[in-house]
């Protein structure tokens, strides 16, 4: 077989792309979390993030956030084309700080919910959810 | 307005002052992200909802801004706190300007 | 040779099927907390040397996927359950009639009428789908256009007039006049198509609760149908479920509401007789 130099060209631009991808994705998570926590220091724990291990399907995945005490989650997708999923921000008036609602996943990768606390400090939860593609529901 | 757009919201008839109350929520929306193509090869534009909110009493339970990450048919489950008997007030703002309402009564004793 | 036919080489030996066991579960299904629907029966005496057992799709998905169906708030496919309910209701066509003018209410009218269907229409000396029998309403009595096939306003109706049989079991006649139909409906069932050269006996019959690479292979019971799935977010029906399955064997595929596709919704539809209409189902 033989590879034309138009047929190498493309590959090495593919190539290239693939490696590009998760520093993009990468950039504009960390620019999203920026935004909302004004670069403040970000804790592990407090806040919890449910979703499957393994999605059945990308296009409805179920996830449910919940932080005790917190004004704001924001969740973010960071393998999306842009990582933006919901930010929650809860009133005086709501019966606890949790939330569950139905998300796009463009393939496997981590989910990220941020919590903003009352006091003004940040915590993380993230999970790792896989998309499965292929046989006949792909 | 985005065509046959319909809320559906789950809340309780009833509660005791102060009870803790769990809310569902869905929306028949397409929800079209800006990332699809249709068959020419031209980008879809993005629609969407982008926020929805909850008010009870005019006092805020939640306030949610969406992005196109969200599926087709956007639903939330949260729960409220209520004080009174009142109105629960629930508010999806579309992109292309639409407000789509929903009002349940709630009765406190 | 050249680069592209080198890929596409490589991707279709990928795609070749592989399997990978994994069984239906045992859960139960229970609609609203309330109504407990049977999700596994004795097979049908026809099925004699085939299976023993017959089991919903639902088994075969997962427990979140699961979970969309045990509520009908939650689960999506009643939004078009409810567009469809206004639609009963308003006059459409020549003759100033909506569903309700003949039928009235669809929660007494269309009970029960799902699990007989597809069935013999004598006027008509053939076998009718749902599907069919509303288009003949729309055109012969309302005066209205009929309907894509599979499009979304009918398979809204469908699932209107399905839920109303919900918990019902399906039985569906094989005998009598429909019985050629059937029997021709059988013989595609196990008729290999395509250029992956697969029946539907092949991964429903004898693969079903194996991997097919990323899916879970279920019986292929159309109790469930209109089926609302994760994948393209509205209900899809049976013939739009044959098209795809056929084409994923790589065959030019019969036309949803071809005489084909009917005598095969019919004969697949008693593959389930015993099962109980769970429509409109949630599938991935």
């Amino acid at each position: 077989m033989e590879f034309s130099r138009r047929d190498t060209l493309a590959l090495g631009l593919g190539a290239m792309a693939l490696t590009m991808l998760p520093f993009r994705a990468h950039a504009a998570t960390d620019d999203a979390i920026a935004a909302f926590t004004g670069g403040a220091d970000i804790a592990e724990g407090g806040v919890t993030l449910t979703a499957p291990e393994i999605a059945e399907n990308g296009n409805t995945v179920p996830i449910s956030v919940a932080a005790e005490g917190a004004s704001a989650i924001m969740v973010l997708a960071t393998g999306n084309p842009t990582p933006g999923v919901a930010t929650f921000n809860f009133g005086e008036l709501a019966g606890a700080h949790s939330a569950s609602t139905r998300i796009r996943l463009a393939g496997t990768q981590d989910v990220v919910a941020i919590a903003k606390m009352a006091d003004g400090s940040f915590a993380k939860a993230s999970s790792t959810v896989k998309v499965t593609i292929g046989g006949c529901g792909g | 307005m985005a065509e046959g757009v319909k809320p559906r919201v789950k809340a309780p008839k009833s509660a005791a002052a102060g009870e803790v109350v769990v809310l569902k929520t869905l929306i028949s929306h397409q929800m079209e992200s800006g990332q699809r193509k249709d068959k020419a090869g031209n980008k879809i534009p993005r629609s969407i909802i982008n926020r929805f909110t909850c008010e009870f009493n005019g006092k805020s339970v939640i306030d949610v801004t969406m992005e196109s990450a969200i599926s087709t048919n956007p639903y939330f489950e949260f729960e409220a706190t209520i004080p009174e008997t009142g109105d629960l007030k629930f508010t999806w703002y579309d992109d292309d300007g639409s407000v789509y309402e929903e009002t349940k009564s709630v009765k406190v004793g | 040779m050249n680069f592209k036919p080198m890929t596409a080489i490589a991707a279709l030996l990928l795609s070749v099927p592989t399997f990978a066991a994994a069984d239906a579960d045992d859960d139960v299904l229970i609609v609203n907390g309330e109504t407990e629907l049977v999700t596994k029966a004795p097979a049908p005496a026809h099925l004699d040397g085939a299976l023993d057992e017959v089991m919903s799709g639902w088994h075969f998905r997962a427990d979140e996927t699961q979970a969309l169906e045990m509520d009908d708030f939650d689960n999506p496919g009643m939004l078009a359950v409810e567009a469809a309910a206004e639609v009963w209701n308003t006059v459409d066509g020549s003759e100033g009639k909506s569903c309700a003018s003949c039928h009235d209410g669809v929660e007494q009218s269309m009970k029960g009428v799902r699990a007989v269907y597809p069935k013999w229409n004598d006027a008509a000396q053939q076998v009718r789908t749902m599907e069919a029998q509303i288009n003949d309403c729309r055109e012969n009595r309302m005066g209205a256009k009929a309907w894509k096939y599979d499009g979304g306003d009918i398979t809204d109706m469908v699932a209107l007039i399905s839920l109303q049989s919900r918990g019902m079991p399906v039985n569906v006649a094989i005998d009598g006049p429909v019985q050629a139909t059937w029997e021709q409906g059988k013989e595609l069932y196990y008729a290999r198509t395509g250029q992956l050269d697969l029946s539907c006996a092949n991964c429903h019959e004898q693969n079903y609760g194996n991997m097919i690479r990323a899916d879970h292979l279920s019986q292929g019971q159309t109790n469930g149908f209109p089926a609302y799935r994760l994948k393209n977010a509205k209900l899809n029906s049976v013939h739009a479920r044959f098209k795809g399955c056929v084409r994923d064997t790589r065959a030019e595929t019969y036309k949803p509401g071809s005489p084909e596709f009917v005598a095969l919704e019919l004969y697949v539809a008693s593959r389930g007789n015993g099962l109980s209409v769970a429509a409109p189902s949630v599938r991935n």
